[in-house]
């Protein structure tokens, strides 16, 4: 089965490559169907790979695989596919399968002789997400990483015409390329350090070289702000709102649901191969680091989320916001942690993309975004409503979603405050979805009025279909309402929360026997109180819009995201030299 | 081996850092970019460096007769060169769009995406 693992790589490419290249004889009907059939195929192997990777499978491409006679040292390629990595590239697989169903006959014509090109992107991004999630070795770990970011780019600034969307990707793109290279620097500085880049052999060679010190944590600090960069922690998350508000909505789905998660999974994957032995960093250089950043991630995204009007981008606020959750619960550095992460990361991606595509609704039929302004205009759209309703729910954490099994199971995992944070991070985020539903869809409360500060507003955007959309296309409901039900399932059905366990701790703590995480009383009423006060807090708004309205103090933070690129980028190296501090005592007491 | 190469790839590294952040052009900018990314070609080489070595193209060096540099992280630099083409083409071309529909390419007069 292992010579299997390319092919989830190379299905992809080959697809986007046809595609780019037959793309201008064939007509768009073909093209999209080429790109569904595609990815839908990759998403297959993914999941019969997925059954069969206990113990994982490890595949050296090409047959360049370690030699004893050379000292056990190779420089091929390696692919790792055990539960969670594996289980990475299916959800990628899956969620690009529902973005394509979701796009079916929906952008605008493309220019004549072009209708592959948006399918064929999108099969290079899964193609790139998937090499990531099953990179053996860290430098092609960055080479797909640079992969998927490229196309991510591209798929940004989709809709060229549009002064938001290029302006959204050049930011997108010098901010996680200047990650990226801060990254390789520290790829640079391990394989100078073990002459290896294999995961599991540089952390054998660190171990091998002793205890850790300035170059282990430099190495240390460079990969993580890579990752996190990715991932959206403060203060390197500026550039997520502004790409996520503007991207085309299937490209949102990807980006929300799996790409950002990708950079959390890249740190637990990185911290737990490479310097989670005697020679790399203490876990409570780690453990200080992603807390930290986690709960800063978490509280901020939560704030700027509530005062969004630009619906779109107060669904990537949340994403941020939700990003520090995954922190907290790989930050305990429990294998209960990671379970719940992993819980939580599989139902945020079904939630997150479901609730972007019905914005993405609102934005073709309206041709806006601003809650404002659609105030009480979607009332005719019963449907998408309830989607909407439904998702904030259970972005809330209402059981029995597997949102709120993966929220419980870290709350547990994290304890003490960091429950407090748990709960009212997900009501507040679920609360400015579930105010969004009231006033948009329900037309309740008063008009708002116009805030003083200066803000992004929703209004004058371009639709993304030709012309306004008059009848719903099928595809548009059934895909959310079918993310949704998976949510829905991931949390429901039993068992299902046993076999995550068994796939992260066979990949994490090495098969070590713990719990099965399943609901506890306490998982249950912690989710009903966050989803109680998510919806007191959107009935509070709709009632009393002044209470709730921005305040005059909260505009400095607001101001923060200027969407000037230089002032990301000093926030990103003032980001790489806080992970620094924050894991530098660990290093001088260990 | 001196330290020498590493505080040259750190400061190039931090340079491109100061003038993505200070910049007034965007072009100016991705250039930058690119400077950041010298940085990790001279880290690359200055890790592969041997004292004395040759390049390690082996049609004219018996195997093993004199000592080369070390070949994994010129491949390394290769793939990091193209990598580094495709970002930069991308950005460029994002740029020029950016200029059209803005009329601007200073990015302090970039008035969307604020709050």
């Amino acid at each position: 089965m292992n010579h299997l693992l390319p092919l989830l790589v190379a299905f992809p490419l080959l697809g986007a490559g046809l595609l780019a290249t037959a793309g201008r004889l064939l007509p768009r009907i073909a093209a999209e169907t080429v790109g569904v059939v595609v990815s839908a195929g990759t998403a297959a192997l993914a999941l019969v790979l997925l059954l069969d990777s206990s113990p994982p499978l490890v595949e050296w491409v090409g047959g360049w695989s370690p030699k004893a006679s050379k000292g056990g040292e190779s420089v091929g390629i390696v692919l790792v596919g055990d539960g969670v990595g594996l289980g990475m590239a299916a959800l990628v697989s899956v969620l690009t399968v529902a973005a394509l169903a979701y796009s079916w006959r929906y952008f605008d014509e493309a220019p004549e002789g072009r209708a592959g090109t948006f399918p064929a992107l999108v099969l290079l991004f899964q193609g790139g997400m998937c090499g990531f999630a099953i990179a053996g070795d860290l430098f092609n770990a960055f080479v797909f990483f640079e992969l998927m970011s490229v196309v991510a780019y591209a798929l940004t600034g989709h809709r060229v015409e549009e002064a938001r969307a290029v302006q959204g990707a050049l930011i997108f793109g010098v901010v996680n390329s200047l990650g990226a290279y801060a990254m390789l620097m520290g790829i640079g500085l391990l394989y100078a350090r073990t002459g290896e880049l294999s995961l599991t052999a540089i952390g054998r060679g660190l171990d091998a070289h002793g205890g850790p010190d300035a170059l282990t944590l430099a190495a240390f600090v460079l990969v993580l702000t890579g990752l996190l960069v990715k991932a959206a922690a403060v203060p390197f998350h500026f550039w997520l709102p502004d790409a996520h508000a503007v991207a085309p909505t299937p490209v949102c789905m990807l980006l929300s649901g799996v790409m950002v998660e990708l950079g959390v999974y890249g740190v637990w994957r990185v911290y737990g191969t490479v310097f989670s032995g005697p020679g790399g960093i203490p876990t409570a250089g780690l453990e200080r680091a992603l807390l930290v950043l986690g709960t800063l991630t978490a509280a901020g995204g939560a704030f700027l989320c509530w005062y969004q009007r630009h619906i779109k981008r107060m669904l990537a606020y949340s994403t941020v916001s939700h990003v520090g959750l995954f922190l907290v619960a790989i930050g305990t550095l429990t294998p209960e942690g990671d379970d719940g992460a992993a819980l939580y990361v599989l139902g945020h991606a079904g939630v997150k993309a479901a609730l972007f595509a019905v914005a993405g609704i609102l934005l073709d039929r309206y041709g806006s975004v601003d809650e404002k302004e659609l105030h009480g205009r979607a009332r005719e759209l019963r449907a998408p409503a309830v989607l909407f309703a439904v998702g904030g729910l259970a972005l809330a954490g209402l059981p029995p979603f597997g949102t709120a099994l993966g929220k419980a199971v870290s709350e547990e995992a994290a304890g003490g405050p960091f429950t407090v944070l748990y709960v009212l991070v997900s009501a507040v985020t679920a609360g400015a979805v579930l105010r969004v539903a009231a006033r948009v869809f329900l037309g309740l409360g008063p008009r708002p009025e116009e805030a003083a500060q200066a803000e992004t507003k929703g209004t004058g955007e371009e639709p993304e279909t030709h012309g306004r959309l008059g009848r719903l296309p099928d595809t548009m409901v059934v895909v959310p309402a079918v993310l949704l039900a998976a949510a829905l399932t991931a949390g429901a059905v039993p068992g299902f929360a046993g076999l995550v366990s068994d796939a992260v701790s066979e990949a994490g703590s090495g098969g070590a026997v713990v719990t099965t995480p399943r609901w506890t009383a306490a998982g249950v009423l912690l989710g009903l109180l966050s989803t109680a006060l998510a919806a007191g807090l959107a009935a509070l708004a709709v009632t009393r819009p002044h209470v709730t309205a921005p305040h005059a103090w909260t505009g400095p933070v607001r101001r923060l995201q200027s969407g000037h690129v230089g002032d990301y980028v000093a926030w990103l190296v003032a980001g790489a030299a806080l992970v620094g501090a924050l894991a530098w005592p660990a290093v001088l007491g260990g | 081996m001196t330290v020498f190469p590493y505080l040259v790839a750190a400061y190039v590294f931090l340079a491109g850092c100061y003038g993505l952040a200070t910049s007034r052009h965007l072009i100016h900018a991705v250039g930058c970019l690119s400077v950041c990314q010298a940085a990790t070609y001279v880290l690359l080489l200055a890790v592969g460096y041997r004292d004395g070595g040759t390049a390690p193209v082996f049609s004219d060096i018996e195997p093993g007769s004199r000592p080369v540099v070390d070949p994994v992280v010129q491949a390394l630099t290769l793939t990091d060169v193209v990598v580094g083409a495709t970002v930069t083409a991308l950005l460029l071309a994002l740029v020029i769009q950016v200029v059209k529909r803005h009329g601007t390419a200073d990015p302090d007069e970039l008035r969307e995406l604020r709050g």
